[in-house]
């Protein structure tokens, strides 16, 4: 039984280590939090949806909604970002925010508040493993978040732009001397993030099978918490974060009750925030994950 | 006046991992005298400013101010004691006005007055607010921004804010660095006039003709080290001042 | 007298605006805090047992509640030290959603089905605290003791060595917001006589911070006038229908573009009241 619940935390895991990383791209190079990136996980989750309703493959649906959310997130940094970018972090921040207030009203006017379904014949078959159980649905989501962050990981450790990234992440201003180009490099930042958000929206849909307009506030809030658990800019780290909390999570409500979950998530958030700033990962009392 | 200099920095040293930023440095301002630490860049000038007011510990060695140990206070009770310090990079608060910076240090006027709107409650601020806006010269300045003046304006409020807090040593790091002759020698007049108050200066400078000009006693540091002491004239003709100064091309 | 809607609306600026208020305090230290909703929430609940279950008056619950949400507040502010800008609002977020966590797992204030029973009060009432409270720290900002709030604002290092206690003043500041939201919390509970988890949650605690930047980050009333924005532009945007949020988040954005410091700032607030000396 444990074992079923570990699996389902690894899936939900999965979801936040993409939304996670989501953050981490733009946090790292702009220092700042894309509120937005909630949102367009749940946009990715709608436009997958309905192009899988649509008839078309689940590779395709992930494409697709993968493709919209980074249009979108090149909108919002041209449009919410770009002209704010010399502000302090608070103004840019709060333009994310006004972004997500945008992107949810829209999308409830696109499909309604209540919950949009997947139809059953979507669900996949169950594959018996003897000591547990696995959906298909789950084997994918799993599966493509772990294709998803080796892509990432490959682009960020082998490719001119992911070194760029990495520099950037690791100090802003040594990046700045040594002339990484800020725009282009946001830009990529955003575009890479608003893909990985959008994808685990349709990922997570696939797997809980229906989505409201509200998901991204919540999985939004749990991502930041695996961000900061995880160590704000490192990638293995969110890689790590990501199934820790979401099985912290599924077990706390097996076994503690519903109510608790959050109070665990938010509150080892925080113990992490206070005694390794710089995530599970970091030296103690690194100060790595303070820059102003 | 008593015998025991109002500040005494007692074989201090400090270490930064592995690099020895100072290194069993001594030095003391007697009350109401100007000193000046000189050297090249890098000797280590700042360091002591940020020992004294308490940025960070020495590695080894103590301060004493008035006789009374400082290591272990933190930064504002040693500026509540009496110590004031201006900065290289000026540090002005970006959204406050000239008089606003004078009156926001002020330490002796009263608990309750502080409460209350400062122009209907708390004239003594205002009062002394005022007279160090006239010993700098800055009254018709007083409701502009402090990011708005020039250069030369911005030095002269970084030291007026210093000064409300009506200190007995004053820390001054580069007092008249990118100034005009003009103004270099307003600062070093406004200086003068400041110790004849009673108030002790101990300044780093570049500008060897307003260091050589003003103070009475000067210490050189050089990686860290002091090298050499005693009045400008012997200093100035010092082998090892000179050694330092050329050979590290200050 | 006025409609019923009016005083709907009314009741709602006024808690809006000291939930405002309370955000406004903290970040004159320079501390962005994205939980204050929690202390609403905190103040909220504690008032309603108190005059629920222990039948005291309202008045006596509100400053009761305030006290004890001002010194979980200032038990707050002490990790808050430790944490810089982007990660003391994460920090702050966190606190928010474990705050909410907690009540929702607390049956003995109805978890998530809600706390019921209050005696309703008057928007009277509401704007007697939300003016008396505006006010205070109105004519507070005009002090040499909200000039150290700014001068930590600006820059704690400097603010330290000029002699001011920025530990003190930054974990006061977080006591004093907390308290203020707890006034806010009580009085939302006792206009809407039923108060569930769910009110004083991340969106709330968003909804606050929004306010005061829309309506005026580095004055008091800004705070007031953001709340009015937030509660009665949704109501003239009707026209808009299902848009209205769309529309408001773009006002947000547009704001942020073109006056950052929100509509309300000093030399507006000067300009506006000749008389008095700012």
């Amino acid at each position: 039984m444990i074992i079923q619940q570990l699996v389902n935390g690894l899936t939900l895991g999965a979801a936040y280590t993409l939304v996670a990383l989501a953050f981490s791209l733009v946090m790292g190079v702009l220092g700042i939090l894309n509120l937005a990136v909630a949102e367009l996980f749940m946009f990715g989750a709608y436009v997958g949806l309905t192009m899988l309703i649509a008839g078309y493959s689940i590779p395709v649906a992930l494409l697709g909604a993968m493709l919209t959310a980074a249009v979108l997130s090149f909108a919002i940094e041209k449009i919410a970002y770009e002209p704010l970018r010399n502000s302090p972090l608070v103004t840019p921040m709060l333009s994310t925010v006004g972004v997500s207030i945008i992107l949810q009203n829209v999308a409830t006017n696109i499909w309604g508040s209540d919950p949009y379904q997947l139809p059953d014949e979507y669900l996949g078959q169950r594959i018996d493993l003897g000591l547990f159980a696995i959906g298909e649905m789950q084997l994918l989501v799993i599966g493509a978040a772990i294709v998803l962050v080796a892509l990432l990981g490959f682009l960020v450790e082998r490719t001119n732009i992911g070194r760029a990234l990495r520099a950037v992440a690791e100090n802003r201003d040594v990046a700045r001397l040594l002339g990484v180009s800020a725009t282009r490099l946001t830009l990529v930042a955003f575009l890479i993030s608003g893909a990985l958000a959008g994808a685990a929206g349709l990922l997570i849909a696939l797997h809980y099978a229906a989505v409201t307009p509200y998901i991204g506030v919540e999985t939004g809030l749990k991502a930041i918490a695996v961000m900061v658990v995880g160590g704000v800019t490192r990638i293995w780290g969110a890689l790590l974060a990501g199934p820790l909390i979401g099985m912290a999570e599924v077990l706390t409500v097996a076994y503690g009750g519903a109510a608790l979950r959050d109070f665990i998530v938010y509150g080892f958030m925080i113990v992490v925030l206070l005694v390794r700033p710089g995530g599970l990962l970091s030296q103690r009392g690194g100060a790595e994950g303070q820059r102003s | 006046m008593t015998g025991q200099p109002l500040l005494e920095v007692d074989r201090v040293s400090r270490r930064f991992g592995g690099v020895t930023a100072l290194n069993d440095v001594s030095l003391t301002v007697p009350e109401g005298r100007i000193v000046g630490v000189i050297g090249p860049n890098g000797a280590g000038k700042t360091t002591v400013f940020n020992v004294i007011t308490g940025a960070y510990p020495p590695s080894a060695g103590t301060v004493r101010f008035a006789g009374r140990p400082l290591v272990k206070l933190p930064s504002h009770r040693i500026a509540r004691a009496g110590i004031a310090r201006t900065f290289q990079n000026l540090r002005l608060f970006p959204s406050m006005t000239v008089l606003e910076h004078l009156i926001v240090a002020q330490q002796k006027a009263g608990a309750l007055s502080s409460l209350l709107p400062v122009r209907l409650g708390d004239r003594k601020s205002l009062q002394t607010a005022e007279e160090v806006l006239a010993f700098f010269g800055l009254e018709e300045h007083r409701n502009r921004l402090a990011s708005e003046l020039p250069y030369g304006l911005q030095r002269k409020v970084e030291m007026a804010r210093a000064l409300s807090m009506r200190p007995r040593l004053l820390l001054l790091d580069e007092p008249v660095a990118g100034m005009t002759h003009e103004e270099t020698a307003e600062v070093a007049a406004l200086l003068r006039r400041l110790t004849a108050t009673g108030v002790a200066l101990l300044l780093i400078e570049h500008d060897m003709t307003f260091v050589m000009g003003l103070c009475e006693h000067l210490y050189v540091l050089d990686f860290g080290q002091l090298i050499a002491q005693g009045t400008p004239e012997e200093v100035r003709n010092n082998p090892a001042v000179l050694d330092a100064y050329l050979g590290a091309e200050a | 007298m006025i409609s019923t809607y009016t005083a709907a609306l009314l009741a709602d600026i006024g808690i809006l605006g000291l939930g405002a208020l309370s955000v406004y305090v903290i970040l004159s230290t320079g501390q962005l805090s994205l939980g204050n909703a929690a202390f609403m929430g905190i103040g909220a609940y504690a008032s309603s047992v108190l005059t629920v279950s222990y039948g005291l008056p309202i008045t006596l619950a509100l400053v009761l509640a305030a006290v004890l949400t001002g010194l979980i507040g200032v038990v707050v502010g002490f990790p808050a030290l430790r944490l810089k800008g982007i990660y003391l609002a994460m920090a702050t977020l966190g606190f928010g959603e474990m705050v909410r966590s907690f009540f929702l797992n607390l049956p003995y204030t109805g978890g998530s089905a809600g706390f019921h029973g209050m005696t309703h009060v008057s928007v009277g009432y509401i704007w007697a605290w939300t003016a008396g409270l505006v006010l205070l720290v109105f004519l507070l900002e005009s002090s040499r003791f909200w000039l150290k709030l700014r001068a930590v604002h600006d820059d704690e290092a400097a603010a330290s060595l000029l002699g001011l206690d920025v530990t003190a003043l930054k974990v006061g500041a977080f006591g004093v917001g907390a308290a203020i939201a707890a006034v806010a919390g009580g009085l939302f509970a006792h206009h809407h006589v039923y108060i569930e988890p769910g009110n004083f949650g991340f969106e709330r605690s968003i909804e606050l911070v929004i306010a005061v930047i829309l309506g005026g980050s580095t004055v008091a009333p800004g705070a007031l006038v953001g709340a009015a924005i937030v509660v009665l532009l949704p109501e003239h945007l009707r026209f808009l229908s299902q848009w209205r949020l769309a529309a408001f988040g773009t006002l947000l954005i547009v704001v942020l573009l073109t006056r950052r410091q929100g509509l309300l700032d000093r030399p507006l607030l000067r300009w506006l009241t000749p008389w008095a000396r700012a």
